[in-house]
């Protein structure tokens, strides 16, 4: 029962953050399906198509009437990097197109205190609101007349700032003296009210907290603008990370995964023919690859940590086993598909058995072990990233972890961008490989 | 002794459930070097156990295949197989295709090459020499078949309904190319084949074989593919005994598919 209702607490508070992010959502998707009409509109202003496609009549519902808009794609690319660009006040846009941004500036307001004898008095705090990294001091201010005196400070953009405006005045809460009043609206501790720039917040012992308005941009503590990012990846291309160069950090990655996936291939392939020719391979290799296979490379980290280091043999142990079972499946698949007919015919041919091996079970199992090897290549690719995570010295992984513990999040979005880039690079590269080299996939 | 001798085959096998099958029982025929026999049958008569016997794929019960006065353990390069499809190399070339038989030989170059040319020549696809196989329409694929078993030089051609998976145009275009290969060739060969029409067209022999267990139910010599080779097919169908040895076999086969029918409703 414990449990269960611990779990609902969780779920309750996953849908709460759902609900509170969906106006943003919702607002997203309206700009895309704007942008739809907006084409379909420019679209019937050009000349209509006239393909085959086209005229058909029933497209709903026909898969292959349905392709990629490249449009929609553009359009979804540069929408995520305007967003971003939107909300981070990035100077790469013009002003007209930033999200309410946070108060910056001077501003000021009034409090009132009340004597227990029922007399009361104004007196102006003074608010200068300055962007981080560019400190001010609070402005200086005539104390005035009356038993309650001005005030001022200087708030760091994004923060707010307990402010006891009641210290100096004559009579504070000491004497049973209390703000009563903010700019001549009513307020008592627990309340807040809102001011020009911002809002003014009451303490239970009646110490005014004033919060600038933080407007809807984002801090670059949590999402820098792109050309901070892009800055960033100057820097650390030229002058390094951790001792390292980016170049460094990447080559690592890269090296690591590409040692050991050619380890893990290099055994499994070999390894999935066996078992696909042979009973005893099968029977010997089936129990442990059928449970290996489901085991995520990621468990495996904390056992090669002990075993082998954080070291680079670890790594790339980590890495082949990673790699090992989707080799060892997708060449035992490749085997195991191969027409019976082939086989007939090659023997009928007067082939020997290592001349079907070598020129019908291996061409034949060839678009199988592609397709292993893209997956087994991602599958490296995100091992790595997460055991530099865990423990490295260098690579990508680890600038992003060590990064993130700096708070230096312009670091850890180029480190993700670049990982992403390179994920997606290598699957590109294994695609345009596999076409080349085998194009006879799916053809037999 | 020459030609192929099927000798009192039988082949009886265990399945999982406890029964077990006669797929053949007696099976013996002679056939002479040269000779063109097409089986037809029932489904489920043996007709493609008897040809991967035949072919080595398969050991039978009990009998044996005699080639050239020498039994039949295995697969070998003497009996080449059509199939129906898909048993063409997709990673290879027309051209690598009907080489292969060669190649695995380790037959020189020039000389590969020089078959090769000659048998792309005979089945008409010299233009397509260096085209991958998958882009060629299923009937000349299935002449890509043709031509790599004759590339081998088989003293038997086993075809296990070559012409199956064509359209009726195709097909009869194909069985025109199967008679003239016969001819020009002299190799025995044995055709599979569900059409009766086809089994009465290219078979110079005919067996209707029966179900359960397989057996050899009636044999026909017939003249049509002496007739057909190098004729119009359309014309030889037009015989008034094609159309009825055609009748007689249809109603054999129709007879045991009722048989087969009632009795599984029996059971």
């Amino acid at each position: 029962m414990g449990l269960l209702g611990d779990l609902w607490g969780e779920l309750w508070a996953v849908l709460m953050t759902l609900v509170s992010a969906a106006p943003y959502i919702i607002g997203y998707v309206l700009l895309i399906l704007l942008t739809m009409v907006i084409w379909s509109g420019i679209k019937r202003l050009l000349t209509p198509k006239h393909d085959y496609s086209s005229l058909k009549t029933v497209t709903f519902g026909d898969e292959s009437a349905v392709s990629s808009n490249t449009v929609a794609s553009v359009v979804s690319v540069v929408l995520i990097f305007l967003l971003w660009a939107a909300f981070t006040g990035s100077k790469l846009l013009p002003g007209f197109l930033h999200a309410p941004g946070p108060f910056i500036g001077e501003g000021s307001f009034t409090y009132t205190i009340t004597t227990p004898d029922g007399q009361s008095d104004d007196a102006t705090v003074s608010v200068v609101v300055h962007p981080t990294g560019q400190p001010a001091d609070a402005p200086e201010v005539e104390p005035g007349p009356g038993i309650a005196k001005n005030d001022s400070t200087a708030i760091a953009v994004y923060r707010s700032q307990l402010l006891r405006v009641d210290q100096n005045d004559e009579m504070g809460r000491d004497d049973d003296t209390f703000i009563t009043a903010i700019n001549s609206q009513p307020i008592a501790p627990g309340q807040s009210v809102a001011i020009e720039f911002g809002r003014v917040a009451m303490s239970d012992k009646g110490t005014l907290n004033i919060i600038p308005d933080t407007g809807m941009q984002m801090e670059p503590i949590w999402l820098p603008a792109p050309e901070a990012v892009w800055t960033r990846l100057g820097e650390i291309a030229t002058t390094g990370y951790r001792n390292s160069t980016l170049a460094e950090h990447l080559g690592y990655s890269l090296f690591r995964v590409i040692v050991g996936f050619a380890l893990g291939a290099l055994v499994g392939i070999p390894l999935g023919y066996a078992m696909g020719l042979s009973n005893w391979f099968r029977g010997w290799f089936d129990p442990i690859v059928e449970f290996m296979r489901p085991v995520p490379p990621l468990a495996l980290i904390p056992l090669v940590i002990i075993w082998a280091g954080i070291g680079e043999t670890g790594k790339i142990i980590l890495l082949f086993l990673a790699a090992l079972w989707i080799m060892a499946i997708a060449a035992r698949s490749g085997v195991s598909g191969v027409r019976i007919s082939k086989v007939h015919a090659a023997y009928s041919l007067g082939a020997s058995k290592w001349q079907i091996m070598r020129h019908v079970i291996m061409p034949n199992s060839l678009p199988e072990i592609f397709t292993g090897a893209r997956v087994a290549m991602g599958v490296c690719w995100g091992t790595v990233v997460a055991a530099e995570l865990v423990a490295a010295e260098k690579g990508a992984g680890m600038m992003i972890m060590v990064a993130s513990k700096f708070q230096s999040t312009d670091i850890v979005l180029m480190g993700i961008i670049l990982i992403g880039i390179i994920g997606f690079s290598i699957d590109m590269l294994m695609r345009w490989a596999e076409r080349i080299l085998v194009p006879w996939k799916g053809k037999g | 002794m020459s030609g192929l001798q099927i000798d009192k085959l039988s082949m009886r096998f265990d399945l999982p459930n406890g029964s077990s099958v006669q797929a053949l029982q007696d099976v013996s025929l002679d056939l002479k070097a040269g000779e063109l026999l097409s089986v037809l049958g029932p489904s489920g008569c043996g007709k493609t156990t008897l040809l991967n016997i035949v072919a080595g794929f398969l050991a039978p019960t009990a009998g044996r295949i005699v080639l050239n006065g020498k039994p039949v353990y295995g697969p070998g390069p003497e009996r080449g197989m059509v199939f129906q499809q898909g048993a063409l190399f997709e990673w290879m070339s027309v051209r690598e295709n009907v080489g292969f038989g060669p190649s695995m030989k380790g037959m020189p170059k020039a000389e590969k090459a020089r078959i090769v040319d000659h048998l792309l020549d005979v089945v008409g696809l010299q233009d397509f020499k260096e085209k991958a196989v998958y882009e060629l329409s299923g009937g000349m694929q299935q002449r890509v078949a043709l031509a790599r078993c004759l590339a081998n030089e088989p003293d038997v051609i086993l075809m296990d309904e070559p012409l199956g998976a064509l359209d009726a145009l195709t097909r009869e275009k194909m069985q025109g190319l199967v008679l003239k290969l016969w001819k020009e060739t002299g190799k025995t060969i044995i055709l599979i084949t569900h059409s009766v029409e086809e089994a009465l067209l290219l078979g110079e022999r005919l067996i209707v074989m029966a179900p359960r267990p397989g057996r050899i139910h009636k044999e026909y010599r017939l003249p049509f593919a002496e007739m057909g080779v190098g004729q119009d097919l359309r014309e030889v169908k037009k015989h008034p005994d094609f159309g009825t040895t055609r009748e007689e076999i249809l109603s054999m086969i129709w007879d045991m598919e009722e048989e087969i029918m009632g009795r599984t409703e029996d059971a």
